[in-house]
């Protein structure tokens, strides 16, 4: 027989459990490829080759770092309090509109005007759609994991609507796209001739932020005791509700930034395959981080990598390119595994008899 | 000993049957902490035997061990079968248990509250896959032994819709329906009133002379010296002496039971000064399980203790609630050191200086995943020793914990380990240690030493009477009336949702009241 | 007015509306023998999508239509049994696992009918189920083409409601199940087997889902296009909570469901483009959230659900 007991947690054991459970995903991948018919040696080759062959490549996984980063870091922070927001998709679909109804002529100014003015017109559009599912929940009890799941097709409708109607670009030849973002709120390129952007350092820089701010301020001490323990935080004197509704309007804000920096700093303008699951795979970046800002960082790196090297192997040997979606999700369910690593260990039990 | 008790029974003569259970050298450690150390112990056929402890010397675990919850590190354990020849009783598997006719009832019940009585007692009797109930032929059978054994359910009811007692009479039932010739009753009195425990006891005894075996699991010597045959007493998780009932000697078991440390000095009395906690009147609607107020009043002055005493689900956990500002009132006024309270809110409540010692001190006391610093300031995270500017001031939260964990005695590594690590009792200094660092005016302690060892329990009272000492005023609320009786200066009863002040400090009339009959 | 009343009054309308229904029903069911033995199951919307997927390749591959639908009940099953194996024995989250679960289920589904059909720009196609025309019954005007002219899956989605309200509320493996969605320790001081029931459970419902997903390429279209199931899990999540997790209701919530979902479609084609189509599309998601918030409050969940158990702690 054997026992559950939990251990006192080591700082070594925190780090090794998300690493290893990112390589046994990478390694998993193997099954998908062997049944595919690919040859394993070739194909893990040039997925590395994929990631790190050039200045480009690695630009490239950078700039898919970019938005993973950010709706890395919404969920990992709503995670903290235990507000399941599942909802980053949806957020950042919103994010890229409220970025282009400001941006694309309608105010026109300066960039040092323009861009923080894109920026914030996307965040308060993504914290303003969490705001809804976190009110359901503490107002009426509505479980947010559905209500958010489900406003993400709402989202997604609403988006291409306008596409379709009042933000539709009358240049587009009849596609459902918006109008180009001007110039002045482009987000600057960070490497000449390249695609990635600022959007990088801007969920960098909020990485930062948000592990000074759970870590060594009052409010994510608070947002921490919500999370781990409701009751005892409101037994505490701690607002639970008015907590959770501003975890949750930063969540949602930064998923709505992540919209911004694909608009504003990749694409220029809007469309309704703007994301290709940035939102859903934000979670899986916030569990391999173990909702650590800065191990977000380390995961949206490890994520994108993954997006990058497998696109470019599956295209290269003729492999179903939806491989990357695989190991992403595999990589969750590792992590999770390894999350019970590390919290407990199993003891054999010796049954009765004269063994002590 | 005379053989006449207060609930009027006559314990039958200690049963002379054949031996029924016998345990050798029974050993089970958790970590480091030696929970029995190589028990023996014997049962004969028709005999009551009590297993009498302070909390934590082990009793459960002996029990769990005897129903394969847990598995023994060493020792055997064997049950006499039908025919009545002793066998050895596989450890680690209750089916095995209960095949073997043991039953055991715990102290927290293990019944499904959106099933019905019966079906409750009819859960795993019946093959799993068979394709239809036989309910009628059941519930039959269930109904003869409810009169044979004079245990009486609403059979066709919901358990969530049942009281405390008759969810326990559930319980036995249901092991009497497996067959149980052996019955394990864990701290069957601790959700009782008196007169409840009485006619449980009544109803033992006479299946004890109808051929049941019975341990009881209790620390509370009264019970045990009236209603059983032979009582073994266990001490940190040591066997430390057995008797037969009839030759016990009440001051003996008693230093058996606590060893040689003396209980607390009587502290100095002051007299009670001005009122600080003043409820007029007060109702509170009840919610969902919990049972509301009706009409309280009560004043609570400073220099003293007030217990008070009832049966749990009889509004304890609306007044806690009230007083630690978690509900407001519906009707009713409620007044802090003379000012009038408005607000309802936890943090209202602690500015205007109210220390609250929660029921559940898992549930609403600590955050478990947070560290011992963070969890000893998560009442004051406004305050400038704490934060400055937002921030957290880390060292000076550092040094204060490290000063908690000295004056305070708290077991931990240090002001870094998650509160999950440490042990109830640890947790329960903890929450002293920050409701006391405040110096509260008024303090709400619920039920402060129940599950705790004997050191932590001898902690907090000191502190209570310390905080007494220092002009503080006390609501204890607690379902042990020994330890109301021991520490309050008056006591009032809930019963019911309504509060009445006890005029006698007679355990017979307060108990009458807390089954709702004035004494 | 008149339009609503003559979109009442065609019977296509009601047979839309059950054909809708469907899916949701298997989907519902499922979550709700999850949720009774305490284990939510957000793998639903991935064990759809594999359902789907597996019951239409099984039946391309030859296997024939019922060979399909077994084969997608074994895929949903064998997904149920991770779910269950990381949530019960592991006791882990059951929100991230179900998430991982729909993660993976989606994306091998998906990387599955890629391998298998790499070159294909439009869909294969098989012969779907067709309607089981009831003798004599079909032939009734309105009420026939309405109720009686329904696919086979259509009648063993209506079976297995009676079946699982059966199982749960008449039989002794009902009664362990409902126990221990409730109370586990309840279930292991009986002497069954918590872990048994649950991973059982979780296996069972999930199978119902899987079926459900194998209606939308085996019946209501005839070939597996990605996205098909386009949230109809998450749908059924929030249609157990309305239900109150008893599988009449279930029933009832789906057609109402239904019922709603083919008039909007009807009103949308009525309207004729007055209105844009997506406010008529977003229209299931934003009734799912509704009948959410307004069952929420009174909702009885059972009483174990989220919360893992581990043997010989307690």
């Amino acid at each position: 027989m054997i026992r559950i007991e939990p251990r006192a947690p080591s700082p070594l054991v925190n780090l090794a459990v998300p690493v290893l459970a990112a390589l046994v995903a990478l390694l998993l991948a193997a099954i998908p490829l062997a049944l595919a018919g690919a040859d394993l040696g070739q194909a893990f080759a040039l997925m590395w080759q994929g990631v790190f062959g050039s200045l480009f490549t690695v630009t490239e996984t950078l700039t898919r770092a970019a938005p993973l980063i950010l709706t890395g870091l919404a969920a990992a922070f709503a995670f903290r309090a235990r507000l399941w927001n599942i909802g980053g998709e949806g957020q950042l679909y919103l994010g890229a509109l409220a970025a282009v109804a400001v941006g694309t002529g309608a105010i026109s100014a300066p960039p040092a005007v323009m861009i923080p003015l894109v920026l914030l017109a996307g965040a308060l559009a993504g914290a303003l759609a969490m705001a809804l599912p976190a009110l359901l929940k503490i107002r009426f009890g509505a479980d947010e994991v559905v209500t958010t799941l489900l406003l993400n097709f709402v989202v997604l409708l609403f988006v291409q609507m306008m596409l379709e109607g009042p933000f539709k670009d009358p240049m587009g030849m009849g596609w459902p796209q918006s109008e180009p973002i001007v110039d002045a709120a482009m987000l600057p390129p960070l490497v000449e001739r390249m695609r990635l952007h600022a959007g990088l350092l801007i969920g960098l820089v909020l990485a930062l932020v948000l592990h000074v701010v759970l870590g060594r301020t009052a409010w994510g001490l608070r947002i921490r005791a919500v999370g781990e323990n409701p009751a005892a935080a409101a037994h505490a004197g701690i607002p639970v509700g008015r907590t959770l509704i501003g975890a949750a309007l930063v969540s949602g804000g930064l998923a709505g930034l992540a919209g911004v920096g694909e608009v504003a700093g990749l694409k220029g303008y809007l469309t309704a395959d703007l994301s290709p699951g940035y939102g859903y795979a934000g979670i899986v970046v916030a569990m391999l981080a173990r909702l650590s800002p800065l191990g977000v960082v380390a995961a949206a790196l490890f994520i994108a990598g993954v997006f990058v090297g497998a696109d470019s192997m599956s295209r290269a040997i003729g492999v179903s390119s939806y491989l990357a979606d695989l190991v992403v999700a595999i990589a969750l369910l590792t992590v999770l595994v390894g999350g019970f690593v590390s919290q407990y260990r199993l003891v054999r039990v010796r049954a009765g008899g004269e063994g002590a | 000993m005379s053989q006449t008790t207060e609930g009027g029974t006559v314990p039958p003569r200690a049963g002379a049957g054949e031996v029924v259970l016998e345990m050798a050298g029974l050993t089970k450690r958790f970590g480091a902490m030696l929970a029995n150390d190589r028990i023996d112990l014997t049962l004969r056929r028709g005999e009551v035997l009590a297993l009498l402890g302070e909390n934590g010397a082990g009793k459960t675990t002996l029990m769990n061990l005897l129903f394969g919850h847990y598995l023994p590190d060493a020792g055997q354990i064997r049950v006499a079968d039908a025919a009545g020849a002793l066998q050895p009783l596989p450890p680690g598997a209750p089916d095995a248990a209960i095949a073997a006719g043991i039953g055991m009832v715990h102290q927290h019940f293990t019944l499904a509250h959106n099933l019905t009585a019966l079906d409750n007692i009819l859960l795993g009797t019946e093959p799993l896959f068979a394709l239809r109930r036989d309910r009628r032929a059941a519930r039959a059978r269930v109904r003869a032994l409810m009169e044979r054994s004079g245990l009486a359910v609403a059979l066709e009811t919901q358990v969530g819709r049942l009281s405390v007692g008759e969810r326990q009479r559930v319980e036995i039932l249901k092991a009497l329906y497996r067959g149980a010739r052996i019955l394990i009753l864990d701290e069957p009195t601790a959700v009782l009133t008196p007169q409840e425990a009485d006619r449980l006891f009544e109803t033992m005894s006479a299946m004890a002379a109808d051929g049941l075996s019975v341990i009881f699991i209790s620390h509370k010597l009264r019970e045990v010296l009236a209603f059983s045959h032979r009582i073994l007493v266990l001490r940190q998780g040591r066997n430390v002496g057995g008797m037969a009932t009839a030759e016990a000697d009440e001051a003996a078991i008693a230093r058996l039971m606590v060893g040689e440390e003396s209980p607390p000095p009587p502290a100095k009395r002051e007299a009670p000064g001005a009122p600080l906690l003043v409820l007029d009147g007060v109702t509170l609607p009840g919610e969902g399980a919990r049972a509301g107020l009706d009409g309280v009043s009560l004043t609570v002055r400073a220099h003293e203790i007030v217990g008070i005493a009832g049966v749990s689900g009889n509004g304890q956990a609306a007044l806690a609630a009230l007083l630690s500002g978690l509900a407001a009132p519906a009707a009713g006024t409620m007044s802090l050191a003379g000012r009038e309270i408005r607000r309802f809110t936890p943090a209202g409540f602690l500015e205007a200086g109210v220390g609250r010692i929660p029921e559940d001190r898992h549930h609403d006391g600590v955050v478990g995943a947070m560290t011992l610093s963070e969890n000893l300031v998560l009442e004051e995270l406004d305050t400038p020793e704490v934060t400055s500017g937002g921030f957290l001031r880390r060292g000076a939260i550092r040094a204060r914990a490290r000063a908690a964990i000295a004056d305070y005695d708290i077991r931990a590594p240090g002001p870094d380990v998650p509160v999950r690590l440490l042990s109830g009792g640890n947790i329960q200094k903890l929450i002293l240690a920050r409701v006391f660092g405040r110096s509260p005016q008024l303090i709400l302690a619920n039920q402060p030493t129940r599950g705790l060892d004997f050191g932590a329990a001898g902690a907090v009272v000191r502190r209570l009477l310390e905080a007494r000492e220092r002009g503080a005023g006390v609501v204890l609320i607690s379902e042990d009336l020994d330890e109301i009786l021991g520490l309050a200066d008056r006591i009032a009863v809930l019963q019911g949702g309504r509060l009445a002040e006890a005029r006698s400090r007679d355990r017979g009339a307060i108990g009458m009241m807390m089954v709702g009959q004035a004494a | 007015m008149t339009e609503v009343l003559e979109i009442l009054a065609n019977a296509n309308f009601w047979a839309a509306a059950i054909r809708i229904a469907t899916p949701l029903v298997f989907g519902v069911l499922g979550a709700l023998i999850c949720e009774r033995a305490g284990v939510l199951n957000l793998g639903i919307e991935g064990i759809f999508t594999a359902g789907a997927m597996a019951g239409w390749m099984a039946a391309w591959l030859g296997a024939g239509l019922w060979g399909g639908v077994l084969a997608a009940a074994l895929t949903g099953a064998g997904f149920g049994l991770l779910h269950a194996l990381l949530t019960v024995p592991l006791g882990l989250s059951q929100h991230v696992s179900g998430l991982g679960i729909t993660l993976l289920a989606t994306s091998a589904a998906y990387f599955a009918y890629r391998t298998a059909l790499p070159d294909v720009s439009s869909p294969p196609r098989i012969e779907p189920f067709g309607a089981l025309d009831i003798p004599v019954l079909s032939e009734l005007p309105f009420l026939g083409p309405a109720l009686f002219q329904h696919t086979a899956l259509t009648w063993l989605a209506l079976a297995m409601v009676a079946l699982v309200w059966w199982v749960l509320a008449r039989t002794p493996l009902g009664l362990a199940i409902r126990a221990v969605g409730d109370n586990p320790d309840a279930v292991d001081a009986q002497g069954l087997s918590v872990y048994g029931l649950r991973i059982g459970a979780v296996m069972a419902g999930s199978a119902l889902m899987a079926v459900g997903g194998a209606f939308l390429t085996m019946a209501a279209f005839d070939a597996f296009f990605f996205g098909m199931v386009n949230g109809r899990g998450w749908i059924c999540i929030a249609l157990v909570i309305f239900a109150s997790w008893r599988p009449w209701k279930a029933l009832l919530g789906a057609l109402l469901f239904g019922a709603f979902d083919a008039f909007q479609v009807r009103l949308q084609t009525e309207l004729g483009g007055a209105v844009p189509g997506q406010i008529f599309l977003m229209a299931p998601y934003l009734l799912s959230i509704v009948a959410l918030v307004l069952a929420a409050r009174r909702a009885d969940y059972p009483r174990a659900l989220l919360t893992p158990w581990f043997k010989g702690q307690r």
